[in-house]
């Protein structure tokens, strides 16, 4: 800005000297310094804050942005095999056009009046993701599955007034530092083991660590490591007769094709909707959903908005709003459940428009396509020598642990060599699972093409010898 | 156009009303809204139909009851319901108080939508996110020259969020000095926001709430007789909900800090002070900002958004991990701070809002920063002297002094009257294709409105919006019943609100909803 006339900058119309004076005049001072009088001058920064020019126009603000963003190669330029809770699925072009509506981008917390769309988009969210639950109560997403996981064990807590929770030991390792900074100090984890061959949960050491404090059991499935927990009745089952709950964490694009946890004993069912028909983003496109049966110990525990279908003054007319409002941090501070605020309501939004287009048949014929794709990654890579996929002998859906201990390279390695022939090889397990010495995560889905998997099993085999 | 060249207010408007089914309604059978690519024969013919080699007991037999609906009235659907919904795009957005609903550039927008950004795994090798890493990075060190605080984490998801970072800092900290059990007292205001209590009490801590004096002041004395050896930190709000400036900040952090407590800076809305007071100066050990508010990313509904989160350096080591950090040519994740208490959120955070604050920052540079400040507070002030004005408001607390970026009023005398209350008053306020926001927790205000300008909206707009606060005024003085029957021209009309509260009549799904009061 130069010091003779002074920009008025486009997002800023009021600074505008003509208009600032009048509006200075009807307040009655003379300097904008004046209206700060009330912060002393000890707490006055006096110095310039060291920032970069800025970069006035749109124009040359677009040329610096993308300079900097065209440093990154993105999934679509590769061809890329990681998921690990964040996953490659294909976006309908209507998720983005309702996505990046003005309306819904820029609302935040309005009436339920003006603002009625995003309550009835939001309870359409919910109830969609009902119906492939098979249960009566969604949450307006929270955060991401980490913190949809952390609440549903607090739930779990607060329901039974118990304090200890069993978490099976091959859940997300990175999921279990959000619940564990979460739980802690009011909560105590406790981590079950897997069966190696297997990787399903040893149900005797389910039963030797259930005690009349165990509020809950939390696995996840399809597990971290991709494989599917058959023993999902039986799980529940030893948590009911202890009379601790079963808290699920679940991939619901999978569930088109996967009984819901709701059908095999679940109380609670936690998940992520970024699949959902949001973008990875770099790990910006998650939210978390929360589930469970219709009953009001359940419904008074949850922490977030629970947006209900009511009736309005004139017939036939739908009107939304707060279910049970008063529980809730906004009311009733400390004494509320949690906290609430600012989560991931857009991506519930897009989440819900993806739903209504895949239908059931949608839904059923993905999980079809993913599984199928899968199987057939799983199947060449193991013909690959040294490679066997998966590592364990159980069912998966899209994830799957390849296993290259025969190969003696590490996983970092083969990665290297993989990038080089442009693909982006599955997440390196070494760092978090170390008895499994030189494993990674790979994640096919419905955007695999049979070429993609067979360059993928080439480059191994190339990369291998 | 307007046919009345007297008034700026808007008295044809309406808002779309389309009278939208539910979307189950829309369904019939066999039409679909998209295909799923086919599974080439090779693979068929390799793995089988791949359901049939799953456990019997985990197939799902009856598929989920969704909706069947084809493409393009999917489309029209939320099309329609996006239109019954007022962004600040569409409204002047000044009625969602403590909110800071400015301008989110559109040009951000094409940023967060390039494959560069949207097609980006966060677990990618560190070679292929340098462009990423550099954004992140970059915005850390914008955020320490307006805080003053050493290091920032981009992870939390929202200001509650990092108000949970936050204090799961404070409890690390004195565990890792052996004393996280003997301190278990958090102390608030409470006029700081409502998460500033609620999530101590998540982490275990008996929470100590100040109240303010007829001014609108808490007093250092109230603080001084709560600080004791069980203080384990601070978290506030400055300035608090009513604009207020609390000017003893200095002398409240040195209290809490001689108790050997931490200093939590809740600065989710720092609009009205960007380079005119700074976290560092008023003493705080930690400080958040919500990019989503003054950084200018969009709100979304409701997130996804970022609660990007300061610490001085010595308590560097206790933030959530992975940190991004620079090695003079390559930006890399660093995951080994020794105290750290693990994560709050997946992988980094939401880099789309950060991507945003980044270019919304570069965009302005400092001295934009500073004008963005000033000409909030000059809106602001603006207001407050027109609405001191209108019949029936009041402007509680600190009788005479100016204000920072927003104001907590009251509708109290409005109220007893003439029986319109704020609900009324929001309810009305649509019919104008306004937005009045009716939540002001906790109610100490009475008939509470909160209004923030933000540097966005001109002058013309802003007066836009005091015409219909006074229209509505004149109203609920003349016809009170007008203002307490509305809205006519919104979306839709009063609600019953009566069964959201009754766990046999709410319905938080369709189903349930059918279940409860569709007997068939």
């Amino acid at each position: 800005m130069s010091k003779k006339e002074k920009m008025v900058h486009p997002y800023i119309p009021n600074s505008v000297p003509e208009v600032k004076a009048k509006m200075l005049e009807e307040i009655g001072v003379k300097d904008i310094e004046e209206l700060y009088q009330e912060i002393p001058e000890g707490l006055r920064f006096k110095g310039e804050m060291d920032l970069p020019k800025p970069l006035l126009s749109e124009c040359a603000l677009k040329r610096h942005v993308e300079k900097i963003l065209a440093k990154n190669q993105a999934c679509e330029e590769n061809i890329n095999f990681l998921g690990a809770g964040c996953w490659q699925h294909h976006v309908p072009a209507i998720c983005d056009e309702i996505n990046q509506r003005s309306e819904f981008l820029t609302a935040y917390a309005g009436e339920p009046y003006e603002d009625h769309g995003r309550f009835q988009a939001l309870f359409e969210y919910e109830s969609l993701m009902g119906e492939l639950l098979d249960v009566e109560v969604v949450n307006v997403p929270t955060y991401d599955w980490c913190q949809a996981a952390s609440t549903s064990i607090r739930m779990a807590g607060r329901i039974t007034g118990r304090r200890e929770i069993l978490i099976s030991d091959t859940v997300s390792p990175e999921r279990l530092l959000v619940i564990k900074n979460y739980c802690q100090p009011v909560m105590v984890l406790k981590m079950v083991k897997h069966s190696p061959g297997t990787g399903l949960m040893e149900l005797e050491d389910l039963k030797a660590k259930m005690t009349s404090e165990t509020a809950g059991i939390y696995f996840e499935n399809p597990s971290y490591l991709g494989f599917i927990e058959s023993q999902g009745q039986a799980v529940s089952d030893i948590a009911h007769e202890n009379g601790a709950l079963c808290v699920v964490g679940v991939d619901p694009i999978s569930l088109g094709i996967i009984v819901p946890p709701s059908h095999y004993g679940a109380d609670i069912a936690c998940g992520d909707i970024q699949g959902l028909g949001n973008y990875l983003s770099f790990g910006g496109g998650h939210g978390g959903f929360i589930a469970t049966r219709d009953e009001e110990k359940f419904v008074m525990e949850y922490p977030s908005r629970l947006f209900g279908v009511t009736k309005t003054s004139v017939e036939g007319e739908y009107g939304f709003g707060d279910v049970a409002y008063d529980r809730t941090s906004f009311g009733v501070r400390e004494e509320g459940k949690e906290f609430v605020g600012t989560h991931a309501a857009l991506c519930g939004i897009t989440a819900g428009v993806y739903l209504a287009l895949m239908g059931p048949k949608g839904m059923q014929e993905l999980g079809k396509t993913i599984r199928q794709k899968s199987q057939y990654a799983m199947k060449k890579l193991s013909e690959i020598k040294g490679v066997k996929a998966p590592l364990f002998d159980s069912s998966h859906f899209k994830e799957f642990v390849v296993d290259f201990n025969e190969t003696e390279k590490t996983v970092k390695e083969i990665n290297a060599s993989l990038r080089e022939r442009g693909i982006f090889g599955g997440k390196d397990l070494s760092r978090d699972f170390p008895e499994l010495g030189s494993c990674a995560l790979y994640c096919v889905t419905e955007v695999h093409a049979k070429d993609d998997i067979d360059k993928l099993a080439q480059a191994l085999e190339d990369c291998l010898e | 156009m307007r046919a009345n060249k007297n008034t700026r207010l808007r008295n044809s408007f309406h808002q779309a009303k389309w009278d939208e089914p539910i979307i189950f309604e829309l369904s019939r059978k066999g039409e679909r809204g998209i295909l799923i690519p086919e599974v080439e024969k090779e693979i068929e013919e390799s793995v089988g139909d791949g359901i049939s080699t799953l456990p019997e007991n985990l197939v799902r037999k009856k598929p989920p009851a969704l909706p069947e609906i084809s493409q393009m009235r999917v489309l029209k659907h939320f099309l329609r319901l996006s239109q019954q919904c007022l962004g600040a795009d569409f409204n002047i957005d000044l009625g969602q108080g403590t909110c800071t609903m400015k301008y989110s550039p559109k040009v951000n927008e094409t940023f967060v939508r390039s494959p560069k950004v949207a097609a980006l795994h966060p677990l990618q090798d560190e070679s292929t996110i340098q462009g990423a890493l550099e954004i992140m990075y970059q915005l850390d060190l914008y955020l320490r020259e307006i805080s003053g605080l050493d290091h920032f984490s981009l992870q939390p998801g929202g200001g509650s969020h990092a108000i949970l970072a936050m204090t799961s800092i404070i409890h690390a900290y004195h565990e890792s000095r052996g004393e996280a059990g003997k301190r278990d007292e958090i102390i608030t205001t409470i006029l700081s926001h409502p998460s500033d209590a609620a999530v101590a009490a998540v982490k275990g801590y008996k929470v100590i709430t100040l109240y303010h004096d007829e001014n609108g002041y808490v007093e250092v004395e109230a603080l001084k007789k709560a600080v004791s050896e069980k203080t384990a930190g601070l978290l506030i709000t400055n300035p608090e909900d009513t604009g207020i400036f609390n000017p003893k900040i200095a002398e409240f952090t040195k209290v809490v800090r001689e108790a050997g407590g931490l200093c939590g800076y809740d600065q989710a809305n720092a609009n009205g002070i960007l380079s005119i007071t700074r976290a560092k100066e008023a003493g705080f050990d930690i400080c958040f900002f919500n990019l989503h508010k003054t950084f200018s990313s969009p709100h979304g509904c409701g997130g996804p958004a970022t609660g990007a989160l300061g610490v001085t350096e010595r308590l560097r080591d206790y933030l959530p991990i992975p940190v991004v950090e620079f090695d003079g040519e390559k930006y890399f994740l660093n995951y080994d701070l020794p105290h750290t208490i693990g994560k709050v959120r997946g992988f980094l955070g939401v880099f789309p809002a950060a991507l945003r604050a980044y270019a919304w920052i570069r965009s302005l540079g400092a001295e934009g920063l500073k004008e963005v400040a000033q000409v909030a507070v000059l809106n602001n002030n603006y207001i407050l002297e027109k609405v001191k004005r209108l019949k029936g408001a009041s402007a509680p607390y600190a009788e005479g002094k100016h204000r920072i970026e927003q104001v907590r009023y009251s509708w109290e005398k409005l109220t007893e009257e003439t029986g319109v209350t704020t609900e009324d008053v929001t309810c009305r306020m649509a019919d104008f294709g306004f937005h009045l926001w009716s939540s002001h927790h906790p109610f100490i205000v009475s008939e509470p409105f909160t209004i923030e300008p933000t540097e966005s909206y001109s002058k013309d707009e802003i007066d836009e919006y005091l015409e219909g606060l006074e229209r509505i005024v004149e109203e609920a003085y003349e016809n009170p019943d007008k203002v307490k029957n509305a809205p006519y021209n919104s979306v839709i009309h009063k609600i019953d609100h009566s069964t959201l509260d009754d766990p046999k009549k709410w319905a938080i799904t369709w189903r349930a909803y059918l279940k409860k009061h569709k007997k068939k």
